[in-house]
This record gives structure tokens, sequence and C-alpha cells, in this order.
């Protein structure tokens, strides 16, 4: 099975606090610790087992600047056969739909059964997935947490639904996931794995490689814009609790039983 | 000049970071209490590649520089002083002498399996009346007929002691040099030999994850093939084997050191007194930038000292220099640490607590602090 991964470099929320700059306008970058988006390491993760169980090979691709490379060798040092850099200054400030055309792009030079993403990313939007699919005109599930290959036509996926209730779906092959968290227990990266992987070339696509241009990527063609970053202002009945971790768990403790919450 | 890291350098910290804060961190204290050192660990640590870092992969190492071990190192010693004892004392004592000195026979007998951390390894030095004048060792070994027999002890030794412990390096008193000096060499000794005895010590007041031991030898009989190198070069050996270990002890300071820091500004963000957080008082805020300044410096010095080994420099005084550094920058910051937490940083509940205590052995062992001043001070021609 061909399996393609999309996977994105973030900024590690483990590791920082995030603020919100001054003009509004972006989060803090400065001293920012980043990572791969925690979604995708999952994908990933599902996508070794996979070509483990039933063979093929495990290709992940990134739309990124320079240090996404690290992302992409972190994935292959962890077990993914190739890594793909779709890098070029057209494509900043490219919005969900311009990402996915990026993607599409790229994933139509090659042949691949199957097409994972994260279910979300740091921006917490969740588009590109389903806007991937549906350029693809491929079958697409949404929050996946479980994967059983039937076939080399065929799949079965499990979705949390409402409620936690879980649903199974049979999927034709070739399509699109959006993977959840949980899925899978993914793997410390070996260090001898980042040695293996250390030599191996990762090639950079542009946009003229992938027949792109500034009406379809970028800022010129985004048609969603960010345009400001705050933290809401408390609204009625909002109360912050404040104190140490143990406290807050203590006065919140209280209050739910107060209003009823637990007993 | 270039001051980035790799971007190996980089996934490996990273990965090694995450985990140690998922696997160690939790049970850290846990062990410190009990005075117990971890099997599980130390197989999930093997599994992630933490034995036999800098040792070729023909040996079943993972073949990374020495920059890797020490970053490997640092974010072990990040989150607890013992775990990365075991993994500094494997590395730089246990597998790097018999890697460096060993012939084609012994290196491929011991090190597939030290790398793979089925087995660990320790190195027998010290005496209890051989500590910092370690050339002073009185165990001796005769060579009769075929065998070397060894009479004698060792006290303090790391790793050698546990239920994988398959032997040790010994530095012996083989003879007597022409120049009436004592001829010192190196003889591996396997668990199990008839004469042989580790036995675990107790009670320490730090390091209380990591297995320490005292090594007995009572006409210890072992093949002539087991010295390590030539006869009368122990003692050369043993001094190279410090150089590198002292970057890892520097690398457990400065892992220490980030560790007491980032602890103590989440404190400082969340104790409240008099109102607001106490990081806003200046007098702690200071502490702070202190602290990340001298752990600025101090990994600038270690990962400097790595760059000239890396590279085939010449590295002793970088590396007496970064051992002596970060231990200090340990110290103040292990000092400030618990400080700033007030009277939860003097309680087994908090890890400041654990750390404050691990410090102290940085500053003792692989040559204690007055040592490291020797050392540098004969480097810049002083003494
Ligand atoms: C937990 C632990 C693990 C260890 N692991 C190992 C191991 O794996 N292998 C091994 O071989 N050893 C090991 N050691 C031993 C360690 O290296 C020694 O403890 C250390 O070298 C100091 O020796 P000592 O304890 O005999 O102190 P001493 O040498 O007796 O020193 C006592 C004091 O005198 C000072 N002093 C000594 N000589 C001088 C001098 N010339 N000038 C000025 N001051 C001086 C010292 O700095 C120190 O302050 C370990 C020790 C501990 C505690």
């Amino acid at each position: 099975m061909e399996i393609l991964v999309c996977v994105k470099r973030v900024p590690d929320t483990a590791e920082n606090e995030i603020v919100v700059n001054s003009k509004g306008s972006d989060i803090e970058r400065g001293d920012l610790v980043y990572s791969v988006n925690e979604w995708d390491n999952y994908a990933v993760e599902e996508a070794i087992q996979i070509r483990d169980n039933v063979g093929g090979t495990v290709t992940v691709v990134t739309v990124g600047d320079d240090e996404s490379e690290e992302v992409l060798r972190r994935e292959m040092a962890m077990g993914a056969d190739k890594g793909i850099l779709l890098s070029d200054d057209l494509f900043n400030g490219s919005d969900g739909k311009g990402i996915a055309t990026i993607l599409k792009a790229e994933i139509q030079k090659g042949k691949y059964d199957l097409i994972m993403t994260g279910a979300l990313a740091d921006d917490g939007a969740g588009q590109v997935g389903g806007m991937l699919a549906a350029m693809l005109d491929l079958p697409y599930a949404s929050l996946v947490n479980k994967i059983k290959i039937v076939s080399d036509k065929m799949i079965r996926v499990g979705r949390e639904i409402e409620g936690g209730n879980q649903e199974i779906n049979e999927i034709d092959l070739p399509c699109v996931l959006s993977i959840q968290t949980g899925i899978n227990e993914p793997r410390y990266v070996g260090i001898r794995g980042i040695r293996k992987v250390a030599s191996v070339e990762i090639p950079v696509h542009k946009a003229g490689d992938l027949g792109l241009d500034g009406t379809v990527v970028g800022a010129s063609a985004a048609k969603v814009k960010k345009v400001d970053y705050f933290v809401p202002s408390m609204g009625e009945g909002a109360e912050m609790l404040e104190g140490s971790t143990d406290e807050i768990v203590d006065k919140l403790i209280e209050l739910l039983k107060a209003k009823g919450g637990i007993k | 000049m270039d001051f980035a890291l790799s971007v190996d350098h980089e996934i490996l910290r990273d990965s090694v970071r995450k985990f140690a804060e998922k696997e160690i961190q939790p049970v850290a204290r846990e062990l410190d209490k009990k005075e117990e050192f971890s099997y599980e660990t130390m197989q999930k640590m093997a599994e992630l590649g933490l034995f036999g870092v800098f040792v070729s992969e023909k040996y079943g190492g993972q073949e990374m520089d020495y920059l890797s071990y020490i970053i490997a190192t640092e974010e072990i010693a990040r989150v607890d002083g013992s775990h990365a004892a075991t993994v500094a004392a494997e590395n730089s004592l246990g597998i790097g002498p018999i890697y460096y000195f060993g012939n084609e026979a012994q290196k491929q007998k011991y090190l597939p399996r030290l790398c793979s951390g089925e087995a660990l390894w320790g190195f027998g030095l010290t005496e209890a009346n051989a500590g910092s004048d370690a050339a002073n060792s009185k165990t001796s070994a005769v060579l009769d007929g075929d065998e070397w027999v060894i009479n004698g002890s060792k006290i303090f030794i790391t790793n050698a002691s546990t239920k994988i412990s398959a032997g040790v390096t010994v530095l012996c008193k083989t003879g007597t040099r022409s120049d009436g000096k004592p001829e010192l060499s190196c003889i591996l000794v396997e668990t199990g030999t008839p004469g042989y005895e580790a036995r675990v010590m107790h009670d320490k007041m730090m390091w209380r994850g990591s297995n320490t031991s005292s090594l007995f030898f009572e006409d210890c009989r072992v093949p002539k093939e087991n010295l390590l190198g030539e006869r009368g070069h122990g003692f050369h050996q043993m001094m190279k084997t410090l150089d590198g270990g002292r970057l890892s002890i520097g690398a457990m300071g400065l892992g220490g050191a980030q560790g007491c820091f980032e602890m103590a500004l989440r404190y400082s963000k969340e104790r409240e007194q008099f109102g607001k957080p106490i990081g806003k008082f200046q007098v702690n805020a200071f502490k702070l930038a202190d602290m990340a300044l001298e752990i600025e410096c101090a990994r600038l010095l270690l990962y400097k000292a790595c760059w000239l080994r890396d590279n085939d420099m010449p590295f002793s005084k970088e590396a007496a220099m970064a051992k002596l550094h970060c231990s200090e920058v340990m110290r103040n910051c292990a000092n400030h640490a618990v400080q700033l937490h007030g009277g939860y940083g003097l309680m087994q509940e908090f890890d400041v607590e654990r750390f404050y205590r691990d410090q102290k052995l940085l500053e003792i062992g692989e040559g204690t602090s007055e040592v490291q001043r020797i050392v540098i001070a004969r480097y810049i021609g002083a003494l």
C-alpha cells in the first residue's frame, strides 16, 4: 500500500506558553519550540503500522519553509520511508484551500492508495483534509480513530461520533482520512533512526515544479484571512479561577459540587 | 561561527525530552524514595537507543557524535539525575573504555550486549584509600601462567551490581615501572567470576535510583586476554575515559540546572503572596534572570568542549572547565529553585527537593571540583 501522510510543523504547546503579540496579528513566535503537529504524528504512526502489516511505503509531505525539513526528518527517523518538502515563497499566506491546492498538485504527481492528514493542527481549523479529498474527488472520512485494511480496494474505518459513540464505515481506496489522536500509541523516535535518515536527501518541490502560481496559492489567492488575534474578554457568568493548579482544582470541585455538576 | 544545532540534534533533543517527560519523570520520585534501580525504565531507555550513542553501528551502537550523547544525557538529567547517571556512567565509563581501548575480540564480545542495554558494565577506579589520588590504587593483578590473579577492592562503582551487570573494567597495579612508579593496567572482570563480588551500596543522599557498588576481589582469576589494551597503559586509559566522562557530568549539571530553572519559573508565576505572583518581586525575578544567564553560558561552554572533541581537537581543559562550571551552575540553580519554592521546596513531594540533593554528586564524582581546578590550573600553566 502506498501511503502519503501530510504533516505540519507547529509550535509545541507542551513546551511553550502561547501569547498573542502586541499588534494582535499573530502569536509571539520568537522563542517558540516547534515540533510536528500531534495529530499528524498519530497519522504517521498509523501509516507505519499499516505498511509493516501489508507492505508498501510511507511518504511524508509538508508545505513549509526550510525549517520544516526537521519534521520530515523526524517522521522519517520514526519510520516513514520518504519525505517531500513543498516550499516556495509564493506559498506564504495560503489559506486552507491554498494548502490543499499545493498538496493536491503533489499528490497527483504520484500514485497513492491512502492519504492521511491529522484531524486538525495548531490553528484548529481542520479544513485541509476535507478540501483535499474534494479537490481530488476521493472519498473521505474525518476524525478516524480506527483503521482496518480489508483488501487493496477497501478499508474499514472507525469514527468517533457525538457522545463518544463509535461508527464503522467501509470506504473504497484510494481515499483521504483525517486522523484523530488516540488511534494508536506513537513510538518514540529512536536515536539510531535519526542517524539512519541524516544523509537521506529530501526533495524540495517549488511552485513551478507543481504547476502552481499566485492565482491559486499564497496570500494573493487566499479568500480566508486572519484579521485579529485576542484573548476574549470575560463574558457574564464567566469566572477565572486563580491560584496554583491544586488550588484551582479544589475550587473547581467545590463549584461543581455547589452547582450540582458532581454529587 | 554558527551556533545553530543541526536538524538531527534538534530531533534528538525533541525525542529524548518527550521520552524523559513521559517515561521517567512520573516514576523518578518514587524510585528515589525507595532507593530503587528500575529495570523497566532501563529497558525503555535501551530501546530508545541511549546506550552506545557514539559507538559504531558495527558493534551495535547508534553511531552519532559526542554532542548527541551529551544532549541526550542533558535531557534525561532535566527530569532525573539517577537515570542520567545510569546513562552517563554506562556510555562514558562502561562502554567507552572497551570501545576505545579494547581489541577486536573484546569489542565483539561485549559491546553489542552493552549497546543494546541488555547488560551494564562498570568502571572500577576509585578505592577506599585512592579517590582523587586514583594512581595510588592498591588492587593488584599478578600474572600466573595464562591468568591474572586479582586481589583488592573498589568502592562507589556505578552500574556494577544490578541484575544485568555483566562485569567491570578494573584498574590494577600489575607491577612496578623502571622509574619506581606503579605499573597500572585495566583488566576486564566478568560477573560470576569466582573470587569477584559486587555488593550494592545503600543509603545514599543522591542518585538513589542509580546503582552503586563496592567490589571485592579475592584471588579472582581471569584469562590473560582480559587485559584491556596494553599492559601499563591503565592510568592513561582511565584519564582519557574521564575526559569524556567529564563532558557527561557537565551534561548532567546543565540538564539538572535547566530542570531547576523551569520548575522555579513555573512556580514563581503560580505562587502568590502579598497579592501577586512571587516572580514579580524583583529579588526573585533576578534569581530567575541569573539562572537563565548561567545556564546559557554553561551550555555554550559544554557544547564547545563537545565540538572540540567531535572535531578531533584537544578538549581536556575545556572538559574540566565544563564539568566544573556546569556542576556549579546546577548548584546555584538548585539553590535558587528551592529558595523560590519556600517550604514546599524542602518537601519530597516537589521534584526540586531531589534535584537539590542530586546536584551534590556532580561536584564530587569523576574528579572533585578541587581536582578540576587543579587540572585547569595545570593547563594554563599556573600550577
Ligand atoms: C554515587 C557515586 C558514584 C560513583 N561512581 C564511580 C564509578 O563508577 N567509578 C569510579 O571509579 N568511581 C566512582 N565514584 C567515586 C568518585 O569518583 C570519588 O568519590 C571521587 O573521585 C572523590 O574521591 P574520594 O571520594 O575518595 O574523595 P577524596 O579524594 O578523599 O577527597 C576528599 C576531599 O579532599 C579534596 N582533595 C583531595 N585531593 C586534593 C588535592 N590534591 N588538592 C585539593 N583538594 C584535594 C577533594 O577535592 C575532596 O574535597 C563514585 C562516587 C559516588 C559518590
